[in-house]
């Protein structure tokens, strides 16, 4: 196939179809996967290719999706799960939190849990209450899971790659507004290491730190900043558990400045764990406090107000301003 | 085809079926249930009588052996033994009930952080736990001592982590048997994904999932009931009904026998006398056999009692009645058997006192080794987070390990006076 232009719905296909091809224990599992395609169409023409064995149409319920993959991983499948939007995960995150995340540790490494739980997740569309939250830290927080998120096609194609490769349980965000947004994938490429953060943006005044659907908004703000004369690095944390710190961390110290930019509420949010670790590392280093832009400690707000809830481009500015007053 | 496989699936057709017990509630007789009444479904999974009926009383109960040690025959579930199978199935029993004595004792002297004794559950978990073959996989709750000693699983093994050295700590594989599972309930999913990989594989090994009454209401057990029988999984789910989670009786569970759920997920639901070996032993290879030739999933709900404390915190004292414990241990899995192998002089005095020697020596091995056990090197908290590694535990590993060395150079603390 080699190189050519995905949105990102269609790498995250085709890296399913890729995985499902080279690997006979692959399965994926979830409500309308098969002959719907998913309500995002991400998997569609899997079922149609692979066979309902392979692509499982399951019954409505998330506990009894992860808790079978669970089961099925323990048999020796590579399950890769679709959760239909984030705000449905929770009747599954029993099984996630107690079963998925410990077994390996529980068994003294005897077993390995190669399960990945797909998510399309976060705001933007419009869409009813429970379909556009951003439930990582919940998952972050977890240690055994490890919990990532692309924000481009290339990283859609090969981070799903890595997920199913990865022995560990993978949580894999899908920025669901950016679905559609088309990049360069390259399925002949090799991939970078799944848990390393990349710079996609060289600038020397403040750091923005994002990841999944944050990452192009600040891209967009470090253009507008460097019309004013602000040079603003921008990296794509990607991995929201682990994190790579040693990548924000060199920034920083270059920087002095750190703003970090997620969806989910501010409050005990990724950003504030980066906060903390940035400050603690880079302490003599920092011209500012390190401040974040995020939702607020509300529910997800009906959808005529959610632009004013998500960080947007002035917002993002606004905080990059405050740091720079510093 | 066996006897039991076919009864089996002939009650699957015809789960609508109702036959009362009692003329005090009439059913409402449909045009479907006349029509299931009329065939030859088993009577055992059209059973409506109230959970905590006496189960030698209770018609609808597969029985092989009464509470009196009498041989009975059961229209759709029969057993041959040889004596050395029953003498074996007798030991097994004797075995699981000296090794949970012990561990109730070591808890008793601050060896063991908690256990929950299996007492009075041996004939269900030795019954089921005989029918299974080597390569089928069984999912336990944290109580099926009997289970795992069937299937070889040291039984020390089982102590670890009542002990706290660690959460579980044997490899599933090695005797197909799963870790214990706290959390009630979630292991009936895995055995449905289990089984439902089993089938993808095309074996014809099935796969068992214990649970208890109390499990019977957590959600994980209804989807794994919706799963199994979508997907048509070879699992059995075996419900120990001990008549009691924690303070809770049954009928703070549900409103109509276990054993009858299984009906509104299309498939049969079997109650067998928890307390008869033979019965526990009979119907669940039934059950395993049709897994196993592609029928799906069977419900087996074992009438049984918990003679102990939920585990060693709980004080019975508070919620239930001495009188309901007595008239159980009248019908003790144990002695039932024992008097018929004496009636029928299948064993003979040498062998109990022989088994008596051996149990002893059990509970000594597991005493033994529990006190050797020795706790777990603190740096192990970092290991088996992740198969792949994580940098966040490799930095938090090297500043534990720091802050360890931190104190390498000073006087200990006692030494300093």
């Amino acid at each position: 196939m080699a190189a050519q232009k995905l949105p990102i719905a269609k790498a995250i296909n085709e890296s399913l179809r890729k995985a499902l091809e080279t690997d006979p224990k692959v399965l994926v599992m979830g409500e309308d996967v098969g002959k719907l395609g998913g309500v995002f169409r991400v998997t569609d023409g899997l079922q149609k290719d692979f066979g309902e064995d392979r692509v499982i149409d399951t019954p409505l319920a998330e506990s009894g999706i992860v808790g079978t993959a669970i089961g099925l991983a323990l048999r020796g499948y590579r399950p890769v799960v679709e959760i239909q939007f984030d705000g449905f995960v929770f009747p599954a995150y029993d099984q996630i939190v107690t079963q998925l995340a410990k077994m390996h540790a529980r068994a003294l490494g005897k077993v390995k849990m190669p399960v990945v739980i797909r998510i399309p997740y976060g705001g933007g569309i419009g869409a009813v209450e429970h379909h556009s939250e951003s439930p990582e830290a919940l998952f972050a927080h977890v240690a055994g899971l490890k919990v990532i998120s692309p924000s481009t096609s290339a990283d859609a194609y090969w981070m799903m790659q890595q997920a199913i490769q990865s022995d560990d349980p993978v949580i894999f965000f899908e920025p669901k507004r950016r679905y559609w947004d088309k990049g360069e994938v390259d399925t002949d490429a090799i991939p970078g290491p799944l848990h390393a953060a990349r710079t996609v943006r060289p600038g020397s005044d403040l750091t923005l730190v994002a990841y999944g659907p944050m990452v192009k908004v600040c891209l967009e703000a470090a253009a507008a900043a460097q019309e004013e004369g602000k040079s603003v690095e921008v990296i794509d944390l990607r991995s929201m558990s682990p994190i790579d710190f040693d990548t924000v961390q060199s920034s920083v110290e270059r920087t002095g400045r750190l703003v970090v930019v997620h969806e989910a509420p501010v409050f005990y949010g990724s950003g504030a764990e980066i906060a903390a670790r940035i400050t603690e590392r880079c302490f003599y280093h920092l011209e500012a406090p390190v401040l974040r832009v995020g939702g607020y400690h509300s529910p997800y707000p009906p959808a005529r107000v959610e632009e004013e809830y998500l960080p947007g481009l002035d917002r993002v500015l606004d905080a990059v301003d405050r740091s720079l007053a510093y | 085809m066996t006897v039991e496989s076919t009864a089996a699936r002939k009650s699957r057709n015809s789960g609508a079926g109702t036959k009362r017990a009692t003329a005090k509630k009439a059913p409402e007789k449909t045009p479907a249930k006349k029509a299931a009444a009329k065939s030859t479904a088993r009577k055992a999974a059209q059973h409506d009588a109230p959970p905590h009926d006496a189960p030698q009383h209770d018609p609808e109960l597969v029985q092989l052996l009464t509470p009196e040690g009498k041989r009975v025959e059961h229209p759709e579930f029969s057993i041959d033994l040889t004596p050395d199978e029953l003498r074996g199935l007798y030991r097994d029993m004797v075995m699981a009930r000296r090794f949970d004595a012990e561990a109730v004792t070591l808890q008793r002297q601050g060896e063991l952080g908690l256990w929950p004794s299996l007492l009075g559950q041996e004939a269900a978990q030795i019954g089921s736990g005989r029918a299974l073959r080597d390569d089928d996989y069984i999912f336990p709750t944290y109580r099926e001592h009997g289970v795992a000693w069937c299937r070889g699983v040291p039984p020390e093994n089982l102590l670890g982590m009542f002990r706290g050295v660690n959460n579980g700590g044997w490899d599933p594989n090695s005797n197909n048997f799963h870790l214990y599972t706290i959390v009630i309930g979630s292991q009936a999913l895995h055995a449905t994904g289990y089984a439902m990989g089993v089938a993808k594989d095309g074996a014809d090994s099935a796969v068992i999932a214990y649970f208890g009454d109390g499990a019977s209401s957590q959600g994980d057990v209804a989807e794994s009931f919706t799963f199994s029988a979508v997907y048509n999984a070879p699992v059995v789910f075996f419900c120990q009904n001990n008549q009691w989670a924690i303070s809770e009786p049954t009928e703070k569970q549900t409103r109509v026998p276990l054993y009858q759920r299984a009906r509104g997920y299309g498939f049969p639901g079997v109650r067998v006398d928890g307390n008869d070996v033979l019965a526990c032993l009979a119907v669940t290879r039934a059950a395993l056999e049709r897994a196993r030739s592609g029928e799906g999933p069977m419900l087996v709900e074992a009438f049984t009692y918990r003679m102990g404390a939920h585990t060693t915190s709980d004080d019975p004292t508070k919620y239930r009645r001495d009188e309901e414990r007595a008239a159980w241990e009248a019908k003790d899995p144990i002695q039932r058997l024992r008097t018929y192998m004496e009636s029928e002089k299948i064993a003979d005095a040498g062998f109990f006192a022989a088994l008596d020697e051996e149990k002893e020596a059990l509970g000594r091995r597991v005493r033994e080794a529990v006190r050797s056990m020795t706790d777990p090197d603190p740096m192990s908290i970092f290991e088996n987070v992740y198969a792949d590694g994580s940098a966040l535990v490799d930095e938090e590993r090297a500043q534990f390990a720091a802050y360890q060395a931190s104190f390498a150079d000073s006087p200990a603390a006692g030494e300093v006076k």
